[in-house]
């Protein structure tokens, strides 16, 4: 462990490489985050099925760029694809679950994690997947920093998509109509607003979001039908750290916690990044409680 | 619903559910077929392998029914496999072991894939005195325990990249340097076969004295290795070592590709199982593969003819396929094995097979099999391959190498 | 409840004692299945009774797991000495070392988890509804994650279990029997536990935290001493497990957050939670449905599993107990007025 950090110190330049990869793989978590916490904002549900929201997007970018068409032109097709999966599966279950007590969401939307990884797998098979840009890679300070060329449009493309989304959720009637839900569905009911198909869109609107992190992630890491849990996790850390309805919050800590991977693995060894992240979700939610339980003192 | 009334329904009902669960207890013989049992992984993390397995125990059992047969006293048998999906989970492994014998009446074994399933199936095999033939568990640790019912045609894991490292050895000499300048980065998965992988190199690079600067081990949902890969630039060592079964590979060779990785020597396992070579290109020339079977050896035998007759065949049965794996191969080998310790011992009892097959000797496409007596093959080394122009070269041993090993390697060619 | 259960005591006992010798081929399905009746009544302990969803409470079938390997062979053997060398060296135990090595194995599994669940719970009662579930989700994966790091017990290569000396129908027999007694033992806890005042506490909890605390029920005790009572069986159930299953691994044996940690929940909920039988009847039928889906739809047995998960929380929310409840109120001591319910 000393050792490694002993090489950052020596050689600093490679922190750049550390961080750079962290920031790129960091933003499609912020991403899929953002996803999670309008749901759970909006309509209080937990999706645990999101991380496997984001790897079926991964597979229809990589199954369209598998027909010839270029990855990035499948991530369009890919949002299109999974607004509607969205939907349908708003329809057909989350409606249901959406007055129901808390957990209840959490284990329906598992169930669907479960049943979309096994079709994956039966789609597609178990082999990790790439989607290839073929887009050059570039070197600086004599090859010790490298950086795809892929992973940098991505990341343009997820802060792009952020700005579209706010844009929508500032200037829209549907993005109006989302926010005065989230407020008091019962006030937006009487005003008029059909709160059923608010939702509808909303869940939509993750999935579709969810496919756009998806397609990026295929691009520049790799996919696997099971690798669903541990997108959903990192989209849980990050909510939980930084409060929903926080997007720079938000945004933050999902460039934060990629770097923080990267750190894990580089110090620790890579058999800590995995415990790295389902660490810092329990180091959170304890700090968190933490400071509630200080919060309910002061209120005494 | 009076109490008694109930009661009966209940009893009942619990008397249906045994029954359900219990199932048609099937005889190890049925007629003039012969099952064998398998919990294998069709789902799951192994299932890629787990499949190509499957495939090559198929292809065994269609061309020994096809050359009429096993014929065991002066009656023809054909074969069959029963299969179950394990789930790529130890847990599963012996579950469905103890179902196949109970309740199946299954009493001959062919193997699960992986190290870890195997582990959890070669007790129960002892427990029931029942013999398995296994192609894909590797590690050696199968093979201290004194297990007598268990048996495997491949090679253990501990050779698996052992000889990259007297391969490095030899190329620091060549060069004019010492071997003990030599500096190893290794990252292997966190899993029985490649931390015995690992065992088996550190031993190697102990006997030369060599350096191991990086040691990582890879998580199970593996899916970033690129604070690894970011050591191996910072350290510049002179050959890295990646184990990790396909996903591992496919990960490892996207990332060096990305990451430009430029270390001379360059070993992998499972190349062919993630096929590499057709998703990463020219960026993958010059890795070193380890394998425990490839088509260019001049292994022959009666069932399957040579090696490259294999590699046909196998080719013709099944779509897809551009590089045979070995999985498939040593599987189908494992079949050959039964066949051929059915008719030595001219007898069904378990314990006549067992011991039959403990004294087989005979020569196959996939090398000679002779079982040492602790289950281990005696007779088939492993061969190390390099990535020539998209091609798989052998390269080491000597004996068996059909191109000079190109050093170092240059990954745009 | 009352004038229901004691009819069932009968037929399950005589088919749980008959079993192995009616049916022998099936000894350890029957004696996984008495282990699944375990984890559901120790998940409705908090998650029925309580009112605390855990999706973690795997954790501590896998410490209990860790904890009796880890005594059964340092017992008579050097624990590193042991893993490193994964099995080369031969440890011969005898048999009076292999059963004492179980029986403190399993006791110690007990005692660890439940001392382990006293010292988690005091930082995660503190999460409330679905963070308390997605905080002990974590715990659980960090579990198996860290185990997977620590060479002493073997790190991701696992940990082989002294063999068991005699026959392999001894074998069976003998962890048939050891399963069915604590699932037995497990039903009679739960059962004691619901009929004293501790049952009525923790269930003013899951009705009402903050009037429970009010009235003045120390409930961060309770919760800890709830979740306790439940780790400890668990604990033994991982033992157990451990040693039919004879080779101990971090994230597939010990800690399978996924499946097993996922089960004990499905199970709960299909019989209905919150109930002393739901989750007897939930695991039975839920066991039978699992062997059979693996049976004769290979392959899709998970896509029967979620879909079944799905239904189970969207349609039938109450479970079989909560249907039967409403079908039949009457026997289960509930007085209906005829006059008002047909209003």
């Amino acid at each position: 462990m000393w050792d490694n950090i002993s090489i950052l110190t020596a050689a600093p330049v490679f922190n750049i490489q550390l961080i750079l990869d962290g920031l790129f793989i960091g933003a499609t978590f912020a991403l899929a985050a953002y996803g999670l916490a309008l749901v759970w904002g909006v309509m209080n549900v937990k999706n645990l099925a999101q991380g496997d929201f984001v790897i079926t997007g991964g597979y229809i970018a990589w199954w369209l760029g598998k027909q010839g068409i270029h990855p990035l032109w499948g991530m369009p097709i890919s949002i299109v694809v999974m607004f509607g999966f969205g939907w349908l599966v708003y329809i057909t279950i989350i409606r249901r679950v959406i007055d129901k007590d808390l957990f209840t969401s959490l284990l329906a939307t598992f169930g669907l994690a479960i049943v979309m990884a096994q079709a994956l797998n039966l789609m597609f098979g178990p082999e990790v997947q790439t989607a290839e840009s073929d887009y050059a890679v570039r070197s600086y300070f004599n090859n010790s920093v490298t950086v795809a060329d892929i992973k940098l449009i991505a990341f343009a493309l997820c802060g792009v998509l952020a700005v579209v989304v706010v844009l929508f959720m500032k200037n829209s009637r549907m993005g109006q109509a989302i926010r005065a839900t989230a407020q008091d569905p019962r006030a937006a009911r009487v005003m008029g607003i059909d709160t059923d198909k608010v939702y509808a869109f909303t869940y939509a609107l993750n999935a579709a979001i969810c496919g756009a992190a998806g397609a990026l992630i295929s691009m520049i890491w790799v996919i696997q039908p099971f690798y669903g849990i541990g997108h959903a996790i990192r989209a849980f850390v990050i909510v939980t750290a930084a409060g929903f309805g926080n997007l720079p919050g938000v945004i933050l800590a999902g460039l934060g916690l990629g770097v923080m991977e990267q750190y894990g693995g580089f110090v620790l060894g890579a058999e800590f990044q995995q415990a790295t992240v389902v660490g810092l979700l329990v180091a959170v939610l304890i700090w968190r409680q933490i400071e509630m339980r200080r919060h309910r003192q002061v209120v005494q | 619903m009076n109490t008694k009334r109930l009661l009966t329904a209940v009893s009942a009902s619990l008397a249906v559910a045994g029954l359900a669960l219990a199932g048609p207890a099937q005889a190890k013989v049925e007629g003039d077929t012969i099952i064998l049992g398998s919990a294998i992984s069709f789902t799951g993390k192994y299932s890629t392998n787990g499949i190509h397995a499957k495939n090559g125990y198929d292809l065994g059992v269609k061309r020994i029914n096809e050359m009429g047969g096993v014929k065991v006293g002066g009656k023809s048998y054909k074969l069959k496999v029963q299969y179950y999906d394990d789930e790529s989970t130890p847990l599963r492994t012996a579950q469905l072991l103890e179902r196949l014998v109970n309740q199946d009446g299954v009493k001959y074994f062919l193997g699960p894939y992986s190290s870890a399933t195997t582990k959890a199936a070669a007790p129960i095999m002892e427990k029931y005195k029942v013999p398995m033939v296994e192609a894909e568990g590797a590690s050696r640790s199968l093979f201290n325990k004194g297990y007598k019912y268990l048996f495997a045609v491949l090679s253990t894991s501990e050779q698996y990249l052992a000889s990259t490292i007297s391969l490095a050895a030899e190329v620091a000499e060549k060069n004019g340097k010492k071997p003990s300048d030599v500096k190893i980065a290794m990252a292997f998965e966190n899993d029985p076969f490649s931390l015995d992988v690992r065992a088996g190199v550190l031993e190697d690079a102990k006997k030369f004295n060599m350096k191991v600067v990086i040691d990582d081990k890879m998580p199970r949902d593996l899916n970033d290795i690129s604070s690894t890969l970011t050591k191996v630039k910072a350290l510049k060592p002179d050959v890295l070592l990646l184990s990790g079964h396909s996903k591992g590979a496919a990960t490892a060779a996207r990332q060096i590709k990305e990451m430009k990785i430029d270390t001379p020597m360059i070993a992998v396992t499972h190349c062919e199982a993630a096929k590499i070579v057709a998703k990463f290109g020219a960026s993958t020339n010059g890795y070193l593969c380890p394998t425990q079977w490839a088509e260019t050896l001049s292994y022959k035998g009666k069932y399957f003819g040579s090696a490259a007759d294999y590699d046909k065949t196998f080719k013709k049965t099944y779509d897809g396929y551009k590089n045979v794996p070995y999985q498939a191969a040593q599987a189908s080998a494992s079949v050959l094995v039964w066949k051929e310790a059915f008719e030595k011992a001219n007898s069904f009892d378990t314990d006549k097979v067992r011991d039959a097959i403990a004294s087989i000797e005979f020569e196959t496409f996939y090398g000679p099999i002779k079982f040492a007596p602790e289950g281990n093959n005696l007779g088939k080394p492993m061969v190390l391959r390099q990535i020539q122009k998209g091609a798989f070269n052998v390269v080491a041993p000597s004996k068996y190498a059909s191109h000079p090993l190109a050093w170092p390697r240059k990954p745009e060619e | 409840m009352e004038s229901f259960s004691p009819k069932l005591h009968l037929p399950i006992l005589i088919f749980g004692v008959a079993a192995p010798f009616v049916i022998p081929g099936v000894t350890i399905q029957i004696a996984v299945l008495w282990v699944m009746v375990l984890f559901a009544l120790t998940w409705d302990i908090l998650g029925g009774q309580m009112g605390y969803n855990s999706l973690g409470n795997i954790l501590f079938f896998g410490s209990g797991m860790y904890i009796s390997a880890v005594v059964q062979v340092s017992m008579f053997a050097d624990v590193a000495e042991y893993t490193a060398s994964s099995g080369a060296v031969d440890f011969k135990y005898t048999d009076a070392q292999y059963f004492w090595g179980l029986g403190l194995g399993v006791i110690a599994a007990g005692i660890g988890s439940a001392v382990l669940a006293a010292a988690i719970g005091w930082t995660m009662f503190g999460l409330r509804g679905p963070y308390f579930a997605i905080g002990t989700l974590g715990i659980a994966l960090t579990a198996g994650e860290l185990m997977g790091t620590w060479s002493w017990v073997g790190a991701g290569g696992g940990l082989a279990m002294p063999v068991f000396p005699g026959s392999a129908d001894g074998k069976s027999m003998m962890f048939y029997f050891l399963c069915f007694f604590a699932a037995i033992a497990t039903y009679l806890f739960c059962s004691w536990l619901y009929s004293t005042r501790f049952g009525l506490a923790i269930n003013a909890i899951r009705d009402d935290e903050q009037k429970a605390e009010a009235m003045g029920i120390h409930t961060l005790r309770y919760k800890t001493i709830a979740w306790s009572a439940a780790a400890f069986f668990l604990g033994i159930s991982g033992a157990l497990f451990g040693n039919i299953t004879g080779f101990v691994e971090p994230l597939e044996v010990a800690f399978p957050v996924a499946t097993f940690g996922i089960f004990m929940v499905a199970m709960s909920l299909l019989g209905g939670k919150g109930t002393l039988w739901g989750p007897i009847l939930g695991a039975i039928l839920f066991h039978f449905l699992k062997e059979f889906t693996w049976t004769y739809f290979l392959g899709w047995q998970w896509v029967a599993l979620g879909v079944l998960i799905i239904v189970n929380v969207v349609f039938f929310q109450q479970g079989i107990m909560g249907w039967l409840m409403d079908k039949f109120p009457e026997r289960f001591g509930i007085v209906v007025d005829k006059k008002e319910a047909a209003e």
